[in-house]
């Protein structure tokens, strides 16, 4: 009796050991993702974010007839080289604005030029020895400080690293996936309603959808490419243009709000289509009263998962001319435009170092953007979901 | 939930209409349309920035596509739907120059804008490399040629190449076989020592055992993987040496620093032209064309105190920019014969 007794224990000993390896190889799964976003997430935020604050110096501006043609000569020659080319390229600006300070001496802050921050944050800037001890000199006398770096949200892209910010990408964006959700909500929706509520199951039907669920799974570059095709050679679209972009990403976007739409209209029971049916409402009445509004959450969340996506999609938008330098943000959607994550893209290929900081806090903005979707995809899921 | 489906649906409607609508739109074009080269594109799109800061035009949308992506939009047509400018870090080809022509684009000019300096580097905290053009080509070669005839590159450390070099593995991070530096480094390194070298005829074979690393468009990266891996070299453009001089120092190649005075004045042997091409055709129908060109070939941008000096352009002669200038400006049109010259 004692032997086959052992011969059981032994076993379920070794289920037991069997079960704890599983787990700790679970658990050790879940410990490396997380590592790698700890890992990632204190990069990006170390290196990004002094990019949030930057150089600003204290100089006396004079405004004549010479320094608004000669904006160099309008400072002292002492700061000169720290004040940004860019901040002086818009004397002429200030005095059209107000013609009173023509002939005057104003006391300012203004943009200082990008080695002075990166030297302030302890970075290398390529400043000389001589520069580097009147900056230090110029600190101390209070004329030189780290501020909040407001250009870096209310500017366009610049080749001067202190005046560049991601408005335009930021707006280009906004308009990019407008354009997108016009398009791909609508006709995803009610393409998903006919599959789902109004067409018969043959081999017609289950051919398209077939075919929809492998257009979900193709590589985003293809879009790209029949964007360029369609839109841009064939309709005329402008090229660069958050139309064109939008577009492109609908035709992505789309496959994705159809399978959502149809997961969310299937997950309403059929009692509520036989409830409708039975108190004598046509088919667009059931499906307008009762199956739409009761599966609109899970749509909505979809459509926010298939736009998040979207929003990070730069492969597609490289081939309708997206990847460009805006320096000014677009007004409307035939206007040049780029988004965010191409922003990104093009500064990370910028020489000048003090664009390394500038990628870093781009890509902050963008996954505090893709945090906020997301979160709102939950948040509509929890409010109004219900179980049947 | 009724008011929100109806919101719902309304707001779809209106949507799909409007997009009908912008869609309709035929394009007018008051912008300048620039393609062309990831080289050129940082030096551009600074003129582009000041041009539309400083003028009344609006600024031009720059967009870089590479100098073969470039060509081939600014030759498919001499419509408003195509670029004004291309730019290029190499000169047009015969082939692109006659597609140009069959597409109707008949006159165009080219502008010479500076040189750029490809440069050998590796990590500040590792020993100085001084090499020769020669060395340079019997690590990166395919194959390289041994008492008469060409052998598989066995060189894997750089003093199986010369004695002098040190005991150190021959690790070279550089272009892809996309890049327009690639193409450069190939003709101004490879193609100019392999002639007496023992090749059959110039030689521009890379290498693919693993010592020369394609390392993607991305010069930040070559640089970031220099400071992390003390034996390796990289090959790249000169303004992101200028950036970096803190965690990076320049291979001398043939007993030549690579600085602006000796790229400008020709002494540093990898140096290539930088070019933009211009429609003359355009002129008159895209506002402010030429007074862009204007200013991108200007003294303030292009020339020895230029803006452009400053974020890595290495200026031409003065008189040769006189000249082009010139040229340009009076739309002196590029002909076949210039270009074959070109890419001789």
């Amino acid at each position: 009796m004692a032997a086959p007794n052992l011969q059981a224990e032994k076993r379920i000993r070794q289920r037991y050991r069997r079960e704890r390896r599983f787990k700790a190889l679970c658990v050790g799964a879940i410990l490396l993702s997380v590592l790698f976003l700890v890992f990632f997430f204190t990069d990006i935020i170390q290196r990004g974010y002094t990019a949030f604050y930057q150089a600003q110096i204290q100089v006396d501006v004079t405004y004549t007839e010479r320094t608004v043609n000669l904006p160099p000569a309008a400072v002292d020659s002492e700061v000169r080289p720290f004040v940004s080319r860019g901040w002086l390229r818009q004397l002429p600006d200030h005095v059209e604005q107000d013609p009173g300070l023509m002939g005057q001496t104003v006391t300012r802050w203004v943009t200082a030029d990008a080695p002075v921050g990166q030297y302030l944050k302890g970075k290398h800037s390529g400043l000389t020895e001589e520069q580097k001890a009147t900056v230090d000199r110029l600190r101390e006398a209070g004329r030189i400080e780290l501020a909040f770096n407001s250009h870096f949200f209310t500017r366009g892209d610049s080749k001067m690293a202190e005046m560049a910010g991601i408005k335009s990408a930021v707006v280009g964006t906004i308009l990019t996936l407008a354009v997108t959700m016009a398009v791909a909500f609508p006709i995803g929706v009610m393409s998903a309603v006919y599959l789902e509520e109004f067409a018969t199951d043959n081999r017609f039907t289950r051919f398209i959808e077939v075919n929809i669920n492998n257009l979900a799974a193709v590589p985003s570059i293809l879009y790209g490419l029949l964007g360029l095709a369609i839109f841009i050679n064939f309709m005329g679209v402008p090229r660069s243009s958050a139309l064109a972009g939008g577009l492109t990403l609908a035709l992505m976007t789309l496959p994705i709000i159809i399978i959502t739409t149809r997961a969310a209209l299937r997950a309403v029971p059929d009692s509520i289509r036989e409830g409708a049916f039975g108190v004598g409402a046509s088919r667009l009445q059931m499906v307008s009263h009762h199956v739409l509004p009761l599966s609109l959450p899970g749509i909505l969340t979809g459509s926010i998962i298939g736009l998040a996506q979207a929003m990070g999609e730069t492969a597609p938008l490289l081939l309708v001319g997206m990847m460009a330098f805006i320096p000014a943000a677009p007004e409307g959607v035939t206007d040049a435009a780029t988004v965010l994550p191409a922003q990104v893209y093009t500064w990370a290929s910028m020489p000048q170092r003090a664009f390394d900081e500038l990628t870093a806090a781009g890509i902050l903005v963008l996954l505090a953007v893709l945090l906020t979707l997301n979160a709102t995809a939950v948040l509509l899921r929890k409010r109004f979901e219900r179980r049947w | 939930m009724k008011a929100l489906h109806r919101l719902g649906f309304a707001a779809a409607a209106t949507a799909a209409t409007a997009s009908l609508f912008a869609a309709g739109t035929a394009e007018a074009r008051d912008q300048i349309r620039i393609v062309g080269s990831s080289t050129v594109y940082p030096f551009a799109s600074y003129v582009v920035e000041e041009f539309g800061a400083t003028t009344q035009y609006p600024t031009p949308v720059i967009e870089s596509t590479g100098s073969g992506g470039g060509l081939k939009l600014f030759c498919a047509g001499d419509g408003p739907d195509t670029p004004d400018i291309t730019n290029a870090s190499r000169p047009i080809k015969v082939s692109e120059y006659e597609r140009c022509q069959d597409n109707g684009v008949q006159s165009i000019s080219q502008a010479v804008i500076g040189s750029d300096g490809i440069v050998l580097a590796n990590t500040a905290d590792a020993q100085r490399f001084e090499l020769t053009l020669e060395q340079i080509t019997r690590a990166v070669a395919a194959e390289v040629p041994r008492n008469g005839k060409l052998v598989e590159n066995p060189n894997k450390y750089w003093d199986d190449i010369d004695s002098s070099l040190p005991h150190n593995e021959i690790l070279i991070y550089g272009p892809p076989t996309t890049s327009g530096t690639r193409d450069a480094f190939e003709e101004l390194v490879m193609e100019a020592a392999s002639e007496e070298m023992g090749y059959d005829g110039p030689y521009t074979k890379i290498r693919q055992d693993g010592a020369y690393v394609p390392a993607g468009e991305n010069d930040n990266l070559i640089v970031q993987k220099l400071t992390r891996n003390e034996e390796a070299l990289g090959i790249f453009g000169y303004s992101f040496l200028d950036q970096n001089r803190d965690r990076i120092q320049a291979t001398p190649v043939n007993g030549v620093e690579p600085t602006t005075e000796a790229i400008a004045a020709g002494d540093y042997p990898i140096a290539r032209s930088l070019y933009f091409y211009v429609k003359n055709g355009h002129a008159g129908k895209v506002p402010g064309l030429y007074e862009y060109v204007e200013m991108f070939l200007s003294e303030r941008m292009i020339g020895d105190m230029g803006y452009l000096k400053d974020e890595g352009l290495i200026p031409l002669p003065a008189g040769r920019r006189e000249e082009i200038r010139q040229a340009v400006l009076n739309k002196e049109r590029l002909t076949r014969l210039e270009v074959k010259a070109l890419n001789q």
